[in-house]
């Protein structure tokens, strides 16, 4: 066992992250907030990095690595706030052309649990073409043809949203067992996402705590902040070992139960990103509570990957499920 | 990153899990809690078992006897023993995890001759002074005197938290040896034999009602000046080199156990009868304790993560703080969750009818020691803010 990250994953992580502090910068982030559409130059050039082909294999034109290598330079994408349907896309090469090659932008919803209303479908009207998830399979649907209404104030305002009237069923494209797979591996890919938000706000918390005097002192050496940087701490070394953990079973069943280990690892990092993103507004104080100051994205997208793929509440009862079938 | 172990890893545990199969069931009943001559025999029987398998010392150097077990090796050890409910380390405790690996790094050679074997075998049994009354988290203002007479130090001085002081042979004691100098600079580590003049070991009884607490009072006892390890007013130094043992990776057998206490309590929320349906019937209660199970997984992963860390770079890792806060307090959540299952029946601390009282109540009280002892959660949060995040030190009185 050897559970640190190779020296190809550490070259992965550190590639991606310096194309998204280079190419995402947080004026950058202003600027797409205005902008209801998808920025497809960006797009294109994700796909260029791999992150889309990531997991096909070298045959197909993908890259052609694991979930565990996935998970990485997903928590970098989600440490940048970088917009758009990441994870569905990704889901999608292999099953629908040119999604691996950004050309075709597929976005999804989830609706494996009990059908949810309303149901709210992000970057709708960005996409090529949308998945569904359904209990009896996966579907492809044409988003022209799916009525939606615009959100014209969307919780996240790098997330488009709309609120869909009628889903056509669309062209069967796996059965239930891809549909399960589909959401597991999403769940994993998200928990890599709001890994990156419980570690960038770790950053900003920590960097504003050491610059930000009061009282003739950084407000960093009291020890009620340190107390609460040091839980955003724990709560991201938490979420790390966990969202590695199932990226890495997905990619080797047999260490352990993988559905278990992605429903931790998605519960876990979804609560920790939020709780890390609201500290991190309280350690800004008056601050960040403001628009300008852009810590509010990281809590508002942390509400948004913490709802997809399973949220916190329909994990924790699933993990109960498997404890109570092992104890049966 | 493999969490995949290799062949030599998997014959080591089965290695391991083969012996354990038959000398657990083989070593008898644990003896009463208050029976403190038998348990010094439960224990150190125990401890001679693993010395004669190949077991004993599991991270102690080859030349010291030891297994000189990888750090991944360790972590199958411990999760072994744990799924075996094999005896834990118990009176051993001072003398495996402290002591003697100090020794091995700090001892003079007759010290290491002297001692090292015995406490291997489960010979010799060791103890720790090294809180007072008025030095808890502030360990190095410590005010236990020792002070030079021919080649005797003459010590005077109150310990506090002595575990197994009753039935100890020797003790690692932290002595003031010059009180003028700065207080981190004027300490020393003695090897204090229990069977001396003048000390008078207190049982301190827990919240709990245990004595395996002590409070320990010296006076006028006498120690020869050989018995100190590492040079003198150099004991804090030491100190560190003791503490850094503690916090390996002995903590996995009880995230193990934590693990197999979480279910035992979804066995007990199925028994509980709330109104006219079964605990475990209410959706909220089941989700608790999904929610807690898959965080026991995440600290599970986190002990691997570091482990895969500190084999590469020899040292635990940054990431113990962050893995003892985030063990201990969701320990102590389990513990309250399984007060609620058992609602009134959590009155008594023995069982009550079918439900397993007696334990959770054990566990529970038992519990609350362990976010204060080994560095309490305050001083873990300051130095993940200090050490790991990089923010100002608290001032420092000199």
């Amino acid at each position: 066992m050897d559970f640190q990250l190779s020296d190809d994953q550490k070259a992965l992580r550190d590639g991606i992250r310096s194309f998204c502090e280079g190419r995402v910068p947080v004026d950058t982030l202003r600027e797409l907030e205005v902008k209801p559409e998808l920025d497809r130059g960006l797009w294109g050039e994700l796909a260029e990095m791999g992150v889309f082909g990531l997991r096909l294999p070298e045959s197909d034109g993908g890259v052609g690595l694991g979930t565990g290598d996935a998970v990485l330079v997903f928590a970098e994408l989600g440490r940048r706030l970088v917009p758009g349907p990441l994870a569905w896309t990704h889901l999608a090469a292999g099953l629908v052309d040119g999604a691996a090659s950004g050309d075709v932008v597929v976005g999804g919803v989830d609706l494996r649990g009990p059908q949810p209303d309303p149901i709210l479908v992000e970057h709708l009207q960005s996409l090529d073409t949308l998945l569904v998830l359904r209990p009896d399979g996966v579907f492809r649907v044409d988003p022209r043809e799916v009525q939606a209404q615009a959100v014209a104030t969307p919780l996240d305002p790098l997330t488009p949203v709309r609120h869909v009237g009628e889903l056509p069923r669309g062209d069967a494209l796996g059965d239930a067992d891809a549909a399960a797979r589909l959401r597991l591996e999403g769940a994993a890919l998200a928990a890599g996402q709001l890994l990156g938000i419980c570690e960038a706000t770790v950053e900003l918390a920590v960097a504003y705590a050491k610059e930000r005097e009061q009282f003739g002192r950084p407000i960093g050496s009291f020890q009620a902040m340190k107390h609460l940087l040091a839980d955003m701490f724990v709560r991201q070394e938490a979420t790390r070992a966990a969202a590695y953990a199932g990226g890495v079973t997905l990619d080797q069943p047999d260490v352990g139960d993988v559905e278990r280990c992605v429903a931790g690892a998605k519960l876990v990092a979804g609560e920790a990103a939020v709780k890390n993103a609201r500290a991190c507004i309280q350690v800004h104080g008056g601050m960040g509570y403001t628009w300008e100051v852009p810590v509010h994205y990281y809590l508002k997208r942390a509400y948004v990957l913490a709802s997809q793929f399973g949220d916190t509440e329909e994990w924790a009862g699933d993990v109960a499920r498997r404890l109570d079938d092992e104890a049966a | 990153m493999d969490l995949r172990y290799t062949a030599s890893e998997e014959t080591f545990r089965r290695e391991l899990r083969a012996w354990l199969a038959e000398a657990v069931p083989g070593h008898g009943a644990t003896p009463p809690q208050e029976d403190w001559d038998a348990r010094r025999e439960y224990d150190t029987g125990w401890q001679r078992k693993l010395y004669d398998a190949g077991y004993a010392g599991i991270n102690w150097p080859k030349e010291y006897g030891g297994r000189e077990a990888s750090l991944t090796e360790q972590l199958l050890y411990y999760e072994e023993i744990a799924r075996a409910g094999a005896p834990y380390v118990g009176v051993n405790f001072v003398g495996m995890l402290h002591g003697g690996p100090t020794l091995i790094v700090e001892g003079s050679e007759d010290q290491k001759k002297a001692h090292i074997p015995r406490i291997l075998k489960g010979e010799e049994v060791w103890c720790q002074g090294f809180s007072e009354p008025g030095a808890g988290s502030d360990l190095a203002s410590l005010q236990t005197r020792a002070e030079r007479d021919g080649d005797d130090y003459v010590l005077n001085g109150h310990k506090i938290w002595t575990s197994f002081a009753q039935v100890a042979d020797f003790c690692e004691l932290l002595v003031r040896t010059d009180p003028e100098a700065p207080k981190h600079r004027g300490i020393s580590w003695l090897i204090l034999p229990m069977d001396v003049a003048g000390i008078e070991i207190r049982p301190l009884p827990t919240l709990a009602g245990e004595t395996d607490f002590s409070e320990v009072f010296l006076s006028d006892v006498r120690v020869p000046v050989e018995n100190r390890v590492g040079a003198e007013n150099d004991g804090w130094r030491i100190t560190n080199v003791t503490l850094a043992f503690e916090r390996g990776t002995a903590f996995a057998s009880d995230m193990i156990h934590l693990q197999q206490f979480l279910r035992e309590l979804v066995a007990a929320a199925k028994q509980v009868t709330r109104h006219d349906a079964r605990a475990w019937d209410d959706a909220g209660l089941r989700r608790e304790v999904g929610h807690l199970a898959a965080e026991l997984d995440a600290l599970w992963a986190m002990v691997k993560l570091s482990v895969s860390e500190a084999s590469q770079t020899g040292v635990p890792g940054v990431g113990a703080a962050a893995v003892k806060l985030f063990y201990t307090e969701l320990y102590q959540r389990v513990c309250e969750l399984g007060l609620r299952i058992l609602g009134r029946a959590g009155l008594a601390r023995e069982d009550v009818g079918e439900l397993p009282s007696g334990k959770v109540l054990h566990r529970t009280l038992q519990s609350l020691s362990l976010t204060i002892a080994a560095g309490s959660s305050q001083i873990q949060r300051n130095i993940i803010s200090e050490r790991i995040l990089g923010l100002p030190r608290e001032p420092r009185p000199r």
